[in-house]
């Protein structure tokens, strides 16, 4: 049973000095933000980062997009695409969605949602935090020597012989990929040894569960990455031949290596999401989950199942029929664990007392979205259909309706659902409601028509494409106007509130998870006496006590 | 049948598998379609029915029977097992060739696809094959990894460089299809199409006789390069010239800024850095795109890359030449300043 000491013992000047308010007044020099070793600090931190780096993945986005309005060159070469498509895919895998949730929202809540007054390895933290921006330059130093033309999976022997700053820009990911390390184990240790009394294993919040299953995960398969990432940087930049077959390398299994991360990855992605969606489900239905235990094993179905179904990108490529065969059944199998928590969620709701707020929209959306791009997704393992389907649009759109669809949903949700409990004050309701369906709409005017596009044939990352497919390129890429408008508006209604926003009290959800038992924004060691939570995160059958601040 | 595809935006079923993949697709995207809307529907319901009444509401505890969650399970597990079973099926079938099928070979490279049939012939970009027939295509990479990919037939594989891996289709409607490459390429990744002509028995009767050559008459619009359009020989010799290799390159003999054309293709090579190489199609096409990767002995690193510059059938074009002139005659002219002079394409036949 952990104790917590009181946040005035633990301040090192003694008892003389007032406890600040909240974190925020804790400090407000530049150097009190960069040396901070506040877990919740660090979550702001990995927060504005990873806004930026949306914004400029997004920026690439939005430049493909135009280049697809016409069938030929539109506004760049041949050569600019194919940096722009590589710079677009890289940026947002490794500097946004991998840590989006679990850096940002999982540093901020985690510990306060098991009642520690930090993360188990504060230093740690903040160094992860260093390491991501360490990365992050490297691939953005790639961007201005000479780009990177190999599409965000550096398949070889291609990734091997291209002249462009390959490297440099893998390098990037290799570092970064050791900040997604420290942060997963981070995690992994504050959850088993920092929990509050009264906090069980079955009495964490959701989004705890998921983000330890995602932390697992983390650990387990970054290092895979990192490997074989090294492996294309010698091949490229010295010639070693690894994976180049004219020197008796094989390039197939690259894709096993990168895959055997990259699938798992997709789960990095999205499991926080889905603990996201948990959180907000409850709070603004005031109802327990239809099952927790189905929602919280099932994460860790996820994470474990995930490991052994990498062969499913590789049905095309060089694969026996009997292995392809048994990547089939097993990617079927992950799906289920994912269809018992969208049962969940939704039968969560049941005899609920909903609240329409904005959160609970964009997970509304998610909802819509993951299970239509999550089944799409388990049609590809119905491997005749995926014969077609490979490396065509159809799988564009599939996956950007799980990562778009699920999991930026999903970071928008909790951006609104928590945006009170960061920074104290209200968003304005109309506005968030207004964008989200803008964000929904052009998201699925963006991507819907890609979908039929593969049907179509059209491949992936194609410069020039025939003019029958045109009036659909054209649709989705007015879709991504619409979208970007959602997006932008949000960003500015986020910052007008961060000044103007109303105050928000402690709890304006009246939720009962942990994060909001405290005031908001919380105080510096999270709590003013140590917790003990007599009324479980779901328990909405009796009024919440005082019993914060 | 027609219907379904409109809906789906598939092109036509010229397989004779087409068809029925067509129908796991019908059968599992409306599933897919109708679940999520029925979530969407129920959350929105939900919504509704129970909105919250009172700021300080409270309800009921309600949890999942686990006979409730039992049947969700074996329900989604039973319907995804069911897509596995008929689309596995499938796959076997798609992936396994009839033991009769006709072999044809498929060279990949950045970026065109060639195709040698077994009766020699050899053609770029359009593969001619008969109706109502089993083809298997055997096929291997000479640089990256390309993947052959015909939309209408409902096939694709990838192309690797040093393993070879199969494709089999058979057309059941007489026409033309496109062949797109589907694995990112390089620069020109999406101008490495080509196309599949299928033809009735008749026709491919008669594409079989133009193609031979004894017959120098060739029937318009059938055979490789028959009619109209330059052969592959004569496009090598244009664009020799209008790309300026002929500043640097002699089709005589004569050593020059760069090594001659003439005796080159086939012979052994040595390199600058002590290697020697069989100056064979990869190596020529290698030279083009990346020149300082085999330097040859005695030449300095002059010459700049064509990667990007220099389209496929360009790069084509000028191997076919280089192979023209493989058994050209020893010190032939006196000849030093590049003209454009072929004087001996050994050969026969294309050249005038």
């Amino acid at each position: 049973m952990t104790t917590l000491p009181l946040p005035r013992a633990a301040s090192p000047d003694g008892p003389r000095r007032t406890t600040p308010a909240s974190y925020l007044e804790a400090g407000t020099t530049v150097r009190s933000w960069l040396l901070t070793t506040d877990h919740k600090r660090i979550g702001v931190l990995y927060l504005v980062t990873l806004l930026a780096t949306m914004a400029l993945g997004g920026f690439f986005a939005m430049a493909i997009r135009l280049e697809h309005l016409t069938p030929n060159a539109t506004v760049m070469s041949a050569m600019t695409y194919n940096r722009m498509f590589t710079l677009h895919g890289v940026i947002m895998v490794w500097l946004f969605l991998i840590p989006s949730i679990p850096s940002a929202f999982g540093n901020f809540m985690l510990p306060i949602m098991i009642g520690a007054r930090d993360v188990a390895f504060p230093r740690l933290n903040l160094l992860s935090w260093y390491v991501f921006m360490a990365g992050a330059a490297l691939v953005l130093l790639s961007t201005f020597l000479g780009g990177i033309d190999t599409g965000w999976t550096f398949y070889p022997p291609y990734s091997s012989l291209s002249p462009t700053a390959v490297p440099l820009a893998l390098l990037g990911v290799f570092v970064v990929g050791f900040s997604t390390i420290l942060t997963g184990l981070n995690f992994i240790v504050t959850t088993h040894t920092m929990r509050a009394e009264g906090v069980g294993w079955m009495r964490m919040p959701l989004f705890v569960w998921s983000i330890y299953a995602t932390s697992i995960i983390q650990v387990l398969a970054t290092p895979v990455l990192g490997m074989v990432l090294l492996f294309v940087v010698v091949d490229n930049a010295l010639g070693w031949g690894l994976f180049d077959a004219a020197r008796g390398g094989d390039p197939v299994l690259y894709q096993h290596l990168f895959w055997f991360y990259s699938h798992p990855a997709v789960y990095i992605m999205v499991l926080p999401g889905m603990g996201v969606v948990s959180e907000v489900v409850t709070s603004y239905a005031r109802k327990n989950p239809y099952s927790y235990k189905a929602i919280a094993y099932s994460s860790l179905g996820i994470a474990f199942v995930g490991f052994l179904t990498w062969g499913h990108h590789m049905f095309v490529a060089g694969m026996s029929t009997f292995d392809a065969g048994a990547f089939g059944v097993l990617s079927m199998l992950v799906a289920v664990f994912s269809a018992i928590k969208v049962f969940n969620w939704t039968w969560t709701l049941k005899r609920g007392a909903i609240a329409l707020k904005t959160p609970l929209l964009y997970v509304f959306a998610f909802l819509f979205l993951f299970v239509f791009g999550g089944m799409t997704g388990v049609a590809t393992a119905a491997m005749s259909l995926d014969v077609h389907w490979h490396d065509t649009y159809f799988i564009v759109a599939h996956f950007h309706f799980i990562m778009v669809g699920g999991t930026l949903t999903a970071f928008l949700a909790g951006m609104h659902y928590w945006f009170p409990k960061m920074s104290g004050r209200t968003y304005p309701e109309r506005l968030g409601m207004l964008s989200a369906a803008l964000v929904f709409a052009g998201f699925f005017a963006t991507f819907f028509p890609q979908f039929l596009l593969g049907n179509a044939g059209m491949p992936r990352r194609y410069f020039n494409y025939p003019p029958e497919f045109q009036v659909l390129h054209v649709v989705s890429t007015v879709g991504s106007w619409v979208l970007a408008v959602g997006l932008v508006s949000t960003a500015f209604y986020f910052l007008w509130a961060l000044r103007w926003g109303a105050p928000a009290g402690p709890n304006p959800w009246g939720s009962r998870s942990f994060e909001w038992r405290t005031s908001s924004p919380p105080p510096e060691h999270n709590f003013r006496r140590a917790p003990s939570f007599e009324i479980g995160p779901y328990d909405y059958t009796q009024p919440l006590a005082d019993e914060e601040p | 049948m027609e219907t379904l595809r409109l809906i789906l935006a598939l092109p036509r079923g010229g397989s004779t598998i087409a068809d029925r993949i067509d129908l796991l697709h019908g059968f599992v995207i409306t599933v897919t379609m109708l679940v999520s809307t029925y979530v969407f529907v129920m959350a929105a319901w939900f919504t509704v029915r129970y909105h919250r009444r009172r700021d300080d509401q409270l309800t009921e505890r309600l949890t999942a029977t686990r006979r409730g969650e039992a049947l969700i399970v074996v329900g989604v597990l039973g319907t995804f097992l069911l897509w596995w079973v008929i689309g596995f099926r499938q796959y076997v079938d798609v992936r396994d060739a009839p033991e009769d099928a006709e072999i044809v070979y498929v060279d990949a490279k950045q970026w065109m696809w060639k195709f040698a049939y077994a009766d020699g012939r050899v053609s770029n970009d359009v593969l001619t094959v008969p109706l109502g027939r089993p083809i298997k295509l055997v096929m291997i990479s000479r640089d990256v990894i390309h993947s052959f990919y015909v939309p209408g037939f409902r096939v694709k594989q990838d192309v690797l460089p040093g393993r070879y891996t199969t494709l089999w289709f058979e057309a059941k409607e007489a026409g033309s299809y496109p062949i797109w490459c589907a694995e990112y390429c390089g620069v020109s990744h999406s101008a490495m199409r080509g196309e599949v002509r299928v033809l009735d028995s008749e026709d491919y009767a008669r594409w079989k006789r133009a193609g031979d050559p004894t017959l120098p008459e060739a029937d318009c619009g059938r055979g490789p390069g028959s009619c109209g359009e330059a052969s592959l020989l004569e496009q090598g010799r244009v664009v020799a010239e209008r790309r300026q290799c002929v500043a640097c390159h002699t089709l005589d003999g004569q050593p020059h800024i760069g090594p001659t054309w003439a005796r080159l293709y086939g012979s052994e090579v040595a390199l600058a850095d002590g290697r020697r190489v069989v100056a064979d199609d990869a190596y020529l096409t290698r030279s083009m795109m990346d020149p300082n990767a085999d330097v040859v002995a005695g030449y300095r690193q002059v010459m700049p890359s064509y990667r990007g510059a220099l389209s496929s059938g360009e790069a084509a074009a000028l191997v076919e030449l280089i192979r023209s002139l493989r058994d050209a005659p020893a010190g032939a002219s006196g000849v030093t300043l590049p003209r454009l002079e072929v004087t001996a394409a050994g050969d026969g036949g294309t050249a005038p």
